[in-house]
């Protein structure tokens, strides 16, 4: 991680052309600093007892799906694992109705039976969400199989945690991804830790965008830490799957600022460690230096984005309160689709 | 403006905690991200962290202090610039007591008992549809009919499974079919039944509706993760956004001499779960009928079928559009004196028993389940108000097994008709023998069928 941080500034810090437009780059601010405030606003939630059982924070990652989302076009599909509320957010779904299923609200996306890690929207070509370590990196590669079956040029990103990338079922996802040449965009989010667990201790692999090697799948590491570096690597894992040439997969070398989950006291690293990310890499701070020095953005514009964020966190928190429990009747239904 | 910061709960279970220690003291400024002290909770000691920006003013609760209640105010903060004050955990203007008693109410709410039946009932009982002429075809035809009269009349349908292609079906099943669709409809998948099995419920997901051939349904244990937390609970955990068209179908239960592996039923395994249907089709007309209506159906259904039916020939209905309705029970063989249920590969053995019965004086209806979820409970207990007597049969295990399940909603639909408690025949609790003198053993036998109708007919 430490490697990734220090190249980072290094790349781009006497480029006389900034690698991002002005309107790009105060896009991709103000939707890290969307995720980062609605994290926040969970947090504070989960504290006041408003929202139960799992809750996995995003803080800290917030470049790499902002900086994926920058490369896909409508019909492209995305799909996560359990740390998912800033997908959710990426993709356009409504800070409402996310924080909303956090409470287990009916205004919830899943009108509150399905939670944190339980969320979707076809419109916005999110599919979870899932709380099944590894799960979605089969699913996701079902996503692809959807459009190379359908003979369009859509991508389906798939993201999974350095954890989730030893399991069966991911390699045997690569395997079948490559066989098929199906257009999947293997997202490795590697934040170090899978729970209390190093990645040096769960994985023999010290390079893990070559977990794909062995069947011919191309694979960076990229700091994830970096918008503009995740956008340009994305950049070209979608130009690969849209020309029909298979998968691709991105290691993308990220941390994460809070615990696993809410109830993860974090001993397994040290403060100083943290303190270090947030001080030297933050993907919010970086951006929003570059937009003051580099591309004549003023104070006045970011608070204006900073005021716009904050707003549609609390009338999201609003939201998440007021709106009702789900009715006792909403127990039964969605079990089975009635046919037709 | 003042902003009062909140005793949060670390943890889903924290209630109160102590104060274990403060790391910043009364005037000190706090910015977003800053641990600004430490709390014990039941679990672990863990670092709280300010949100909002602000100079401590205040320290409510000292270090050291225990049991302190969560959402009880801790400590002070100026507000900074302007605008209403926050808490570290919401709104201020919502008193933390609100936000207890509503939490306590919602508790509450949650353990209100709601009546809703305990599994999905089949409508009340139907009788069976005449579809006019019928020719004699294998099971294995029917079922390859289905497939190929399905995906013609949808091209969404398509085909995966191990040797399904080119092989043309470990077991011949999917005969001819690659010919005819080509090889984007039918594929062959490496031997990776978790990843296949996901990848096809990622593209249920997307609307298309895929068929996943397991070589046999032993195999779909290394997939079963995907088939119940994926396929099976996904549209409830969405709200009902996210339906999942799939059919996973194979062969089920004993082969021949093929050991504990590869010789298991999973009737109980699959009908137990939410979100799922489950078919078990006996003759070539089932096969069709019920494979077709499989494939139609928005929900994922598991298609138990068996290997030593494939090759069997039962007349089957010609009509271009039969399909069999999912959750309706057949009455195969009518009879007064004992109701004998059964599915799969056992309603044969219960055909030949009840005419073992007959011989004694003895007249048993045969019910066909073919429908293991939703069970089609009124034609059993229609049955059994008739003829007071009920034996189950099956090939597999009897521990929380189909015979269980029918027996007990026997019970609860109409045990004052029973005029003998049920009796199960069922495989014996152990792993599949290989040798064939105790596979032969482990499996029920004719005989027990018979003397099981009449221990239930006090004969």
């Amino acid at each position: 991680m430490a490697q990734a941080a220090e190249t980072s500034p290094k790349r781009r810090g006497k480029a006389k052309e900034p690698p991002i437009s002005r309107a790009d780059l105060l896009k991709a601010y103000r939707d890290m600093l969307l995720i980062r405030r609605f994290e926040e606003k969970a947090g504070q939630l989960y504290g006041m007892g408003l929202i139960g059982g799992f809750c996995h924070l995003y803080i800290g990652q917030e470049a790499v799906v902002v900086g994926m989302q920058m490369c896909l076009k409508p019909g492209d599909q995305v799909i996560t694992s359990y740390r998912d509320h800033g997908h959710m957010l990426a993709t356009g779904m409504e800070a409402r109705g996310v924080m909303a299923e956090l409470t287990g609200r009916i205004g919830g996306y899943s009108k509150g039976k399905g939670g944190s890690m339980h969320m979707f929207s076809r419109e916005k070509g999110f599919y979870g969400g899932h709380g099944i370590v590894g799960a979605q990196v089969s699913l996701g590669a079902g996503l692809a199989f959807a459009n190379w079956y359908r003979e369009n040029d859509n991508v389906a990103v798939t993201y999974f945690g350095e954890g989730a990338s030893n399991q069966g079922q991911v390699f045997e996802s690569l395997n079948l991804a490559a066989l098929f040449k199906l257009p999947c965009i293997f997202v490795i989010e590697n934040n170090k830790y899978g729970m209390g667990t190093s990645v040096e201790r769960a994985s023999a692999s010290r390079d893990l965008s070559q977990n794909g090697a062995a069947w011919g799948i191309p694979g960076e590491q990229v700091n994830g830490m970096d918008v503009i570096a995740v956008r340009e690597a994305g950049e070209r894992a979608v130009a690969h799957c849209r020309a029909g040439k298979g998968p691709y997969l991105l290691e993308m070398k990220t941390y994460r600022y809070r615990g696993h989950s809410m109830s993860d006291p974090a001993k397994y690293r040290t403060r100083e460690e943290v303190q270090k990310m947030r001080e030297t890499s933050d993907c919010i701070e970086t951006a929003r230096k570059m937009l003051l020095e580099q591309l004549a953005v003023t104070e006045a514009e970011l608070k204006v984005i900073d005021d716009e964020v904050k707003a549609i966190v609390q009338d999201s928190a609003d939201f998440a309160q007021e709106s009702p429990e789900p009715p006792e009747s909403e127990l039964w239904t969605d079990v089975l689709v009635e046919a037709k | 403006m003042g902003a009062v910061i909140l005793m949060p709960a670390l943890s889903p279970t924290m209630t109160e905690g102590k104060l274990a220690r403060w790391l910043k003291k009364e005037g000190d400024a706090v910015k977003s991200g800053d641990v600004i002290a430490e709390i014990e909770t039941d679990k672990a000691t863990m670092e709280v962290e300010a949100v909002d920006e602000g100079t401590i003013t205040n320290i409510l609760v000292p270090e050291g202090t225990e049991g302190v209640q969560v959402n009880s105010p801790i400590a002070e903060l100026d507000g900074g610039a302007g605008g209403a004050a926050q808490t570290m955990h919401g709104i201020i203007d919502k008193n933390p007591r609100e936000n207890e008693k509503m939490i306590a109410e919602s508790g509450t709410k949650q353990r209100v008992e709601v009546s809703a039946p305990a599994t999905p009932r089949a409508p009340e009982v139907q009788p069976e549809r005449d579809w006019g002429p019928t020719q004699a075809i294998t099971v294995r035809e029917a079922l390859r009919d289905a497939m190929a009269a399905e995906m013609r009349r949808d091209k969404d349908v398509f085909l995966i499974g191990e040797e399904v292609a080119q092989y043309q079906g470990a077991y011949k099943i999917s005969q001819g079919l690659l010919d005819e669709f080509g090889p984007r409809r039918v594929m062959d998948m490496p031997i990776t039944e978790h990843g296949f099995t996901g990848m096809a419920v990622g593209a249920a997901f997307t609307g298309l509706k895929p068929i996943v051939e397991f070589m046999t349904f032993n195999f779909s244990m290394q997939a079963i993760d995907q088939i119940i937390n994926s396929a099976a609970k996904t549209l409830y955990m969405s709200g009902g956004q996210l339906g999942c068209q799939i059919v996973f179908r194979g062969p089920n239960g004993a082969a021949s001499r093929v050991a504990a592996q590869h010789s298991q039923c999973y009737a109980s395994w699959y009908a137990h779960c939410p979100g799922l249907k489950v078919v078990a089709p006996w003759s070539a007309a089932d096969a069709k009928g019920l494979l077709r209506a499989a494939i139609r159906d928005p929900n994922p259904v598991i298609v138990l079928e068996n290997e030593i039916m494939y090759g069997h020939t039962f007349d089957c209905p010609t009509d271009p559009d039969f399909i069999l309705p999912i959750g309706r029970a057949k009455v195969e063989r009518p009879g007064t004196d004992v109701t004998i249920v059964a599915f799969s590969i056992m309603v044969g053995m219960a055909m030949q028993a009840a005419e073992k019965l007959a011989e004694q004086g003895i007249s048993a209806e045969v019910i066909n389940l073919r429908s293991l979820r939703p069970l089609d409970t009124a034609t059993i207990a229609n049955s059994v108000r008739k003829t007071n007597r009920l034996v189950t049969l099956e090939e597999g295990w009897p521990y929380a097994g189909i015979g269980a399940e029918v027996a007990m909603q026997i019970m609860e639909t109409c045990f004052d008709h029973l005029d003998a408690p049920p009796v199960r025949v069922h495989g014996l609790d152990i792993p599949m023998p290989y040798a064939a003198n105790l596979e032969k053993l482990a499996l029920p036998r004719l005989e027990q069928v018979v003397e099981a109708a009449k221990s239930v007919t006090y004969k």
